[in-house]
């Protein structure tokens, strides 16, 4: 075909595709399916878009195995009790291809596994189908996954670098190990990892700065005590809420359960950053309500989690701005227990804490304290500039 | 009444409650009836190490303290993984082989946190003979029908945000009428609400105490024919129509907030201070005492009852009493501490505490002739925190690990 021709019967020639793609059953196919999750993606909360999801959900597990990618393509964008949703479809689509003993497509599912911009869990829900019927394209897929967003996956190539460094002491020089413990440590997210590869590297005569990894604030002014009998004082708006958006006045005087309360400065050396309430008072205060301010120096106008642990209740202001409460006495305490959504500013940021101990007598409920750390969403420390 | 009417009678209420469920079926946490008694023939003898009278054995994919259910030829179990216990699991089984139908993963919505002791998959589901409703201590609901095909899943504390309990929630759902009901009792969002069964609906929503709470709650046919569910707390006991949410009865009791009311023969027990029984027949408007004892208790395994006798299981001391008037006619130490309320069957107590050692305690005679000892006792190796299910003459325990069947696999001399 000379140019001529083509440039003469191009714009036909690309309507007549256009015409068979739509009417081909491949297409129809595709459109149905993304109709089909875009209404699971509409469910909303306490049962909104549940009729219409139903019917959804039957249509999209009945699909043959080669749309399990297209289903898996849904995941975007939806929320939590979708993807779930969506995940029943993709069990159901899959179970069936094995029963039945029909592969799965092996090749597109690995392609979705490491391409980034796919959901999340649906890369997971991916990756795991993939290891049900190949186990041995596990060690292909780790590299992909060090840096992942989904702290599944990065667990898993976490866990191979921990391997690999522990099956290195034998033969490798102390540093070389320590390098690899190191590398493991800064790609990991979960506590039991991180807490394994900071044992073997200072059991190797490494250090690890501990709270700097997890972006624990360690510095803090706390006063205390203000009343909270019978578990009243929560909502109260004591004097140093009117500090939650200023400098602190460290000579400035409160009056609190007792008279002529000061602000004063505590450092955490605990190694997850706990600061202890019943340690800096001796007096062990119950039905009593202390106070913790911070300041921490962005470089940038940001969106980070304040993420705390606590066992008393609590509540957390950043700028003056309330940002969560939570009224919860003794029921245990870890990291990351309680996660908001925080917008720093470039610059000075005041963050407050309001911890809550009631009057329990049971020796289960004396503990008074909190841990915060600043991180984002998939856990990573974000540090102020002056750390 | 003869064993015969009773059986009768408590096959009637069992199909006006659930329709679907057989009588073979133990279709939710202490089985169909709310009251743990099995006709199943149940081995008095088992080890674990040599096989024997292990029907199988089946490895889970996570922990959970949730006992397993039977519906037909199929046992389903849940469990919870991941570094938070965020990772839901159901999963079938049939009976016969062990062999693993189908297994379903979701994701938690609320919050995973629990005693180490404990799992995110704490309650046991319960069945209505055709779905399935699986919950977790996260407080999310999963519908399924019995080959996994998803029906409709709900993240309660997606919707209200602020329930949950990091030491772990625990009481199991229930089916009444035409709904799946769920107490979320906690220091947060607490409430007790009612899910259509086919829809995935809320159809009411009763805010309750906020105290940590891990009671289950029950069900009854109110003498007025309506299918009732009782919720026990610290507050008191309540009674709502299934149905519709309207309160039937509310009685300021002051209950346990570990063990789970028990219906038998229209009498109710609860712990509250010790065990008071309540005459649920009257048509008085509130149930009337008809008997309480301090000295009776329980304290994490809830009761059981048969007959004229009634089975209470306070720290390591099993109790047997008259189930008429709250007289001990017994009582055995046990080792160790418990979590998994007994099965009664065959005139044997099959106590497991949370260490896996199953103790099973022979009854001898009814009545206040009444004596107890203990027969046999199986290490299973395993911490056990859920209560057993027994159908098809066999048991089906759920370790931290596996799920077992237990069973005559050879042949009684």
């Amino acid at each position: 075909m000379n140019l001529s021709i083509a440039t003469r019967y191009f714009p036909r020639t690309i309507a007549i595709t256009l015409v068979v793609l739509l009417y081909s059953p491949v297409h129809c196919v595709a459109v149905e399916i993304g109709e089909l999750t875009a209404t699971i993606r509409n469910i909303g909360p306490k049962g909104e878009g549940h009729v219409a999801a139903q019917q959804a959900w039957k249509s999209l597990a009945a699909q043959p195995v080669s749309e399990l990618v297209a289903v898996l393509d849904g995941f975007h964008g939806a929320n939590q009790l979708a993807t779930n949703w969506l995940r029943g479809a993709v069990d159901a689509i899959a179970q069936t291809a094995l029963n039945e003993s029909i592969s799965l497509p092996e090749n597109e599912l690995q392609a979705f596994v490491i391409e980034h911009d796919n959901a999340p869990l649906a890369r997971l829900t991916a990756y795991e189908w993939l290891l049900r019927v190949n186990p041995k394209l596990k060690e292909s897929l780790l590299p992909h996954f060090l840096n992942d967003s989904s702290l599944e996956l990065r667990r898993d190539a976490v866990e191979s670098l921990l391997q690999k460094a522990k099956l290195s002491v034998s033969d490798s020089q102390p540093e070389t190990v320590i390098d690899a413990y190191r590398t493991a440590l800064n790609h990991a997210r979960d506590l039991d990892q991180i807490d394994e590869a900071t044992k073997q590297i200072t059991d190797l005569g490494g250090k690890v700065d501990l709270p700097r990894h997890f972006g624990f604030l360690l510095d803090w002014h706390v006063i205390a005590p203000f009343d909270n009998t019978n578990a009243k004082g929560l909502d109260v708006d004591y004097s140093p809420e009117q500090e939650a958006n200023r400098l602190i006045d460290s000579d400035a005087t409160h009056e609190g359960k007792i008279p002529n309360l000061k602000w004063k400065s505590t450092a955490s050396e605990e190694r997850f950053g706990i600061v202890d309430f019943n340690g800096i008072y001796p007096d062990k205060y119950k039905g009593a309500i202390a106070y913790a301010h911070t300041t921490f120096e962005s470089s940038s106008a940001q969106n980070v989690q304040l993420r705390l642990g606590c066992i008393n209740a609590n509540k957390i202001w950043l700028n003056g701005k309330l940002l969560t409460r939570n009224n919860v006495y003794h029921a245990n305490m870890m990291i990351d227990q309680y996660i908001v959504n925080a917008p720093l500013k470039k610059g000075t940021n005041r963050i407050l804490l309001k911890i809550a101990q009631n009057e329990q007598e049971e020796s289960w409920a004396q503990r008074w304290e909190f841990q915060l750390r600043v991180c984002d969403t998939n856990g990573t420390a974000v540090l102020a500039i002056d750390r | 009444m003869t064993h015969r009417i009773k059986l009768l009678t408590i096959t009637a209420l069992l199909l006006t409650l659930s329709p679907q469920v057989t009588a073979e079926d133990w279709n939710g946490f202490r089985g169909p009836q709310g009251n743990p008694v099995s006709s199943s023939q149940l081995p008095l003898e088992w080890d674990v190490e040599k096989g024997t009278n292990i029907g199988w054995k089946s490895k889970l994919p996570g922990r959970g303290v949730s006992g397993p259910i039977v519906v037909g030829n199929r046992v389903f179990v849940t469990a919870s993984g991941g570094v938070n216990q965020q990772r839901l699991y159901v999963l079938c089984f049939d009976v016969t082989s062990g062999k693993q139908l189908w297994r379903r993963d979701f994701w938690a919505t609320g919050r995973t946190y629990s005693h180490p002791t404990s799992a995110n998959a704490a309650p046991t589901p319960v069945s209505d003979g055709k779905l399935i409703f699986a919950f977790y201590s996260s407080n999310d609901l999963i519908c399924l029908d019995l080959d996994g095909n998803l029906k409709w899943y709900r993240g309660l504390a997606h919707d209200y945000p602020k329930a949950g309990n990091d030491v772990g929630m625990a009481a199991s759902p229930v089916v009444a009428g035409n709904v799946v009901i769920v107490q979320i009792e906690n220091q947060g969002d607490s409430f007790a609400c009612a899910i259509d069964k086919n829809s995935g609906l809320e159809v009411w929503r009763k805010p309750r105490d906020p105290r940590a709470n891990w009671s289950s709650p029950t069900t009854y046919t109110h003498h007025n024919g309506a299918p009732t569910v009782i919720l026990q707390s610290g507050s008191g006991l309540n009674a709502f129509d299934a149905d519709t949410g309207a309160s039937i009865w509310d009685l300021g009791l002051s209950c346990g907030t570990v063990c789970s009311p028990l219906v038998v023969n229209n009498a109710l027990y609860v712990t509250s201070g010790g065990i008071t029984k309540l005459d649920l027949n009257s048509s008085a408007e509130k149930p009337k005492v008809i008997w309480a004892v301090n000295k009776l208790n329980a304290n994490g395994a809830s009761p059981v009852v048969l007959g004229d006798n009634f089975y209470a299981l306070a720290g390591a001391i099993a109790k047997g009493a008259n189930s008429n008037t709250g007289e001990i006619l017994w009582q055995l130490r046990l080792k160790g501490r418990f979590w998994a309320t007994p099965i009664l069957a065959d005139q044997h107590l099959y106590f497991i505490n949370q260490d896996g050692l199953v103790q099973i305690v022979e009854l001898d005679g009814d009545g206040d002739s009444q004596a107890a000892s203990i027969v046999s006792v199986i290490d299973m190796g395993e911490p056990i925190l859920g209560t057993p299910a027994a159908a098809d003459n066999a048991l089906f325990i759920r370790s931290d690990k596996h799920l077992w069947k237990v069973t005559n696999t050879t042949k009684v001399k």
